[in-house]
């Protein structure tokens, strides 16, 4: 494996969805989600409807992955925050270390109100982040992971069922 | 990296299709697309240019079944083969849990497979991962045309360390759903060593 896996205990997930609960009510946001840099989404929290959040995140990590290229190119380290803005609705995102912090928002809140308010909840969320992280180090280290015990019939099976 | 979420009981895991332009990763993602269940996958997201080329990456979730109470989700990527496209290729591996090499078969592209190989070792080596300790099958694709290298040749030439080798015809679906077993198994087999 390139990397130990990355590991969400419940109370860290729970904790994590009340910042976004929280950022979501103070931003007037219509929906927030976090996610890893890698395109994995972590929390997401608001109006999903028929939103597909998987692709969002998967497409907002690669938005950030190539606008960082283009940093780099100018000779900046990164962009630590990229705005859209649509018609109705627009986007917010906040590179947050190794997560993106993503609010989607409509004419019930302002571009000024979200970057405020995402970067007053940025430190916890990195913080919570660094717990997660900590807590995946320990598990690995302790061979505490759900899978250590997994067999081989076990994931043959997976290729079998309906 | 692979995801392990308690919480929602899933884990989460990234493959991603390299190889040269033009050599089937974007087929075999739709094939992929198009055999499986509405509900065990997501949309097929192409980032593609006007004339269907990949222009960033293509990218579909498929949800593989359930393993000791947990949702096992592979996230399926393909890069960009041409080769002025690196720095947007070099992006999509980061993170990978497993790569697939979909060599084109046909003679004269295996210049064209020796180059994305290389350039594949070189891309993971910036990120600290080495091929060799990673989750991996080589695919030799569009054994269906006729001016195809011996698949031992290919082989001979392109594996590198005695990874499985599946032979493939992506446009109809053969090799397709093998290639993802053996590089989604050996992604679960690392998951329980790490």
């Amino acid at each position: 494996m390139a990397n130990s896996p990355i590991l969400i205990r419940e109370q860290r997930y729970h904790q994590i969805k009340a910042l976004l609960a929280r950022l979501r009510l103070d931003a007037s946001a219509r929906l927030v989600v976090l996610v890893d840099k890698d395109g994995q989404q972590i929390a997401v929290h608001g109006e999903l409807g028929e939103l597909d959040t998987t692709s969002l995140a998967s497409l907002a990590a690669g938005n950030v992955a190539a606008t960082g290229g283009m940093a780099k190119l100018i000779g900046e380290r990164e962009f630590p925050t990229l705005s859209h803005e649509g018609e109705r609705e627009s986007i917010h995102i906040s590179v947050i270390g190794r997560v993106l912090l993503l609010v989607v928002f409509d004419d019930r809140s302002s571009l000024g109100l979200v970057k405020l308010r995402s970067k007053q909840v940025s430190q916890e969320l990195a913080q919570a982040f660094a717990e997660v992280e900590r807590d995946s180090q320990a598990s690995a280290a302790d061979g505490s992971l759900p899978f250590g015990e997994i067999t081989d019939e076990e994931i043959d099976s997976l290729f079998s069922q309906p | 990296m692979t995801f392990i979420n308690y919480a929602s009981r899933e884990i989460n895991c990234k493959i991603v299709y390299y190889g040269p332009g033009l050599c089937g990763k974007t087929t075999n993602l739709q094939h992929i697309y198009d055999s499986t269940a509405a509900q065990s996958k997501g949309k097929l997201i192409s980032l593609a240019t006007e004339t269907d080329r990949t222009l960033f990456f293509d990218f579909m979730p498929l949800e593989l079944g359930t393993v000791r109470g947990f949702k096992t989700r592979f996230h399926l990527y393909t890069v960009p083969g041409q080769v002025f496209y690196e720095a947007s290729r070099k992006l999509i591996l980061k993170g990978v849990d497993g790569v697939v090499f979909v060599a084109d078969s046909q003679e004269e592209r295996m210049d064209a497979n020796i180059e994305s190989l290389y350039n594949l070792e070189e891309n993971l080596r910036s990120y600290g991962y080495e091929l060799m300790k990673l989750p991996y099958v080589l695919q030799l694709n569009k054994r269906d045309l006729p001016n195809v290298v011996p698949p031992a040749d290919l082989t001979a030439e392109l594996q590198r360390k005695g990874e499985p080798v599946v032979e493939a015809i992506a446009s109809n679906g053969v090799g397709v759903f093998d290639t993802l077993k053996a590089v989604a198994k050996q992604v679960l087999t690392e998951l329980r060593k790490s």
